[in-house]
């Protein structure tokens, strides 16, 4: 009888969690057919394969944005993600006009709340906290939702001591929330103070593009930064920085690379083998019992 | 009249009053401009909208950090350099004596004038700024110093150099390690307080706003251009940003509005001194009684309770898309 009810309860709950994951990976970001041809080379690549590459072009190694489902997917052991604080929403706090329509209509389209999931999962059965960023959510920009999931997800590991990993990607701070979106900032930075002072570990891994408010706060406080490649990543907007200095910047100006040797990154890591990397990582630091 | 047009014609009006004031004959042209002046003031100070607030707290006649400095403090010593490679003329970092005890303090410096402002980059910092300000606030922590930062910059510097030095990393690490600093920072926002390069000095445990001081996300220009493709709609733009210490105070970011005189910051710098002496120090009285755990706790929270959101049933979106 008792072994029945377990089994019952097992049941329900696997199939939660599948459910949770089918509202995530419904839409899948590749149109259909079975050919897509590579934005940067232009070559024809069987979208199949291109699936399996995790999106990246097998032929010139660019890698096409993915959404946050899809990296989790990437990362996170099969059914091993379970997601928290999936029911916020943004309040439209200063009421501009305008914006509850706005935040309503990327809602219908990215299937999402907002820009964020954040939740628990395993990679290589390490446990972990993990935060992905979708710029497909008005360009992932970080206002009251943005910073009050990720700080809940922070304190949750602080609390549950494990490792976080922030994938970031971001087109700053959201204009629309005015001040309360630069909050978020400190506040971020404010729960990673705590978090670090606990002796845990956290990776921030920067795809493309992390700009602005995210950079200037939680993206580059990680105990490790990881880039993807082709990654851009810089704190003011190019356009910006053209119109104070008057002149064009050159091509590879605030790439990875261009990060990497300047010191400001760790390693380039492409997205197949982030996985592996990331499960080392966390195994290098598994606090070890002697 | 936009606002430089009328603090023009208000320096006009003062010029005019201290010649006529010395001569007996004029007592009605005196009396007439004092009209004048007063109901000028008015339209200036008193009746002015979020855009005029913007133009008033960015106008280059406004006092900028080095006034307040001297006007504060006693036996102001500057201490130059990040210890790492160079010196960023616009932080202005130092010890000085505030009522007997000492401080620390740290400060964005616009220039009042062409020259300075080239030198001190019209206020906008670099990644060294920064750091240099991190290592002061340090310093200050190991001597037990309260710290007290002066707000007052466009901006982070969007340069090449500044982005090849890290300014994002240099700006994040401010935002940590303030947090978590074991002396309390009170922060004072005297003019235009610009996006994360104002920030990176106001995680604090009291914020001070004068009264037609403002503190935004980015510039109200930089807002009209991004969000309608077309900068001419600053004026707009300012009304909704929310920008002025009067609604900041409201959304709970300012902690106290330090009235200005009415004749005019630009033409009495000296009027609120001792109002702001007074409440700084009736802070740090508070501040000074508290154990540090609970002082660095109390901060985590000022900053932890903005997130306006709410709950929402995600059944709603699949329900949208299958009608």
């Amino acid at each position: 009888m008792e072994k029945a009810f377990i089994f019952r309860k097992e049941k329900i709950a696997s199939f939660q969690k599948w459910r949770n994951k089918l509202v995530h990976s419904q839409k899948n970001e590749l149109p259909d057919g079975l050919y897509q041809k590579c934005d940067k080379c232009g070559q024809l690549l069987e979208s199949e394969k291109f699936r399996e590459n995790a999106l990246t072009c097998y032929h010139c190694g660019h890698h096409t944005p993915i959404s946050a489902a899809a990296r989790i997917q990437l990362w996170s052991d099969p059914f091993s993600f379970v997601e928290h604080d999936a029911k916020l929403a943004s309040r439209n706090p200063l009421n501009f006009p305008g914006y509850t329509e706005k935040v309503r209509e990327y809602q219908e389209k990215t299937q999402s709340l907002d820009a964020v999931i954040c939740g628990e999962a395993t990679i290589d059965e390490h446990r972990v906290i993990l935060c992905v960023m979708d710029n497909r959510f008005m360009m992932g920009s970080m206002g009251s939702v943005v910073g009050e999931k990720i700080t809940r997800s922070i304190e949750l590991a602080t609390r549950k001591e494990l490792p976080l990993i922030i994938s970031c990607t971001s087109g700053g701070a959201r204009m629309q929330e005015g001040i309360l979106s630069l909050m978020q900032m400190a506040k971020t930075s404010a729960a990673l103070a705590r978090h670090s002072e606990k002796n845990l570990l956290y990776i921030a891994v920067l795809t493309h593009p992390t700009t602005g408010g995210v950079t200037a706060s939680f993206a580059m406080l990680g105990d490790i930064i990881l880039a993807e490649p082709d990654a851009l990543i810089g704190f003011a907007g190019k356009r910006v920085i053209e119109q104070t200095i008057r002149q064009t910047l050159p091509e590879d100006f605030q790439s990875s690379t261009f990060q990497l040797e300047h010191g400001f990154i760790d390693a380039i890591v492409e997205r197949t083998a982030q996985k592996k990397k990331l499960a080392t990582l966390l195994a290098l630091h598994k606090k070890v019992q002697l | 009249m936009t606002v430089t047009e009328k603090l023009e014609a208000l320096q006009h009006l003062h010029d005019q009053l201290n010649q006529t004031r010395n001569e007996p004959a004029a007592i009605s042209i005196t009396a007439e401009l004092e009209e004048q002046l007063h109901q000028l003031q008015n339209e200036t100070f008193v009746n002015c909208s979020a855009w005029d607030k913007v133009q008033l707290a960015r106008h280059p006649k406004r006092p900028n950090a080095m006034t307040y400095i001297q006007a504060m403090f006693t036996d102001f010593i500057e201490l130059h350099g990040d210890r790492q490679s160079k010196d960023d003329p616009s932080m202005i970092t130092g010890l000085a004596f505030f009522m007997g005890r000492p401080v620390t303090i740290v400060a964005q410096a616009k220039g009042r004038d062409m020259q300075e402002n080239i030198l001190r980059n019209f206020g906008m910092n670099g990644p060294e700024g920064y750091r240099k300000s991190l290592r002061i606030m340090k310093q200050a922590e190991k001597f037990n110093r309260p710290i007290i930062t002066f707000i007052d910059t466009p901006g982070a510097y969007p340069g090449i150099t500044a982005e090849e030095k890290g300014q994002g990393e240099a700006i994040a690490r401010n935002l940590l390690e303030m947090s978590t600093l074991q002396v309390p920072i009170i922060a004072i926002v005297i003019g235009e307080g610009g996006s994360g390069g104002a920030l990176a000095l106001s995680v604090c445990d009291r914020i001070y706003m004068l009264e037609h001081a403002v503190y935004s996300i980015l510039s109200p220009e930089g807002f009209a251009t991004i969000l309608w493709k077309d900068s001419k709609r600053a004026q707009e733009a300012a009304e909704l940003m929310k920008m002025t210490a009067q609604d900041l105070k409201e959304l709970g970011f300012a902690d106290t509005v330090i009235p200005e005189p009415i004749e005019g910051i630009q033409f009495n710098p000296y009027a609120l001194i001792s109002l702001l002496s007074s409440q700084l120090q009736k802070d740090l009285t508070i501040l000074d009684k508290l154990r540090k755990e609970r002082l660095v706790a109390l901060r985590y929270q000022r900053y932890r309770k903005f997130g306006e959101t709410s709950e929402k049933q995600r059944w709603f979106l699949t329900k949208e898309n299958s009608r």
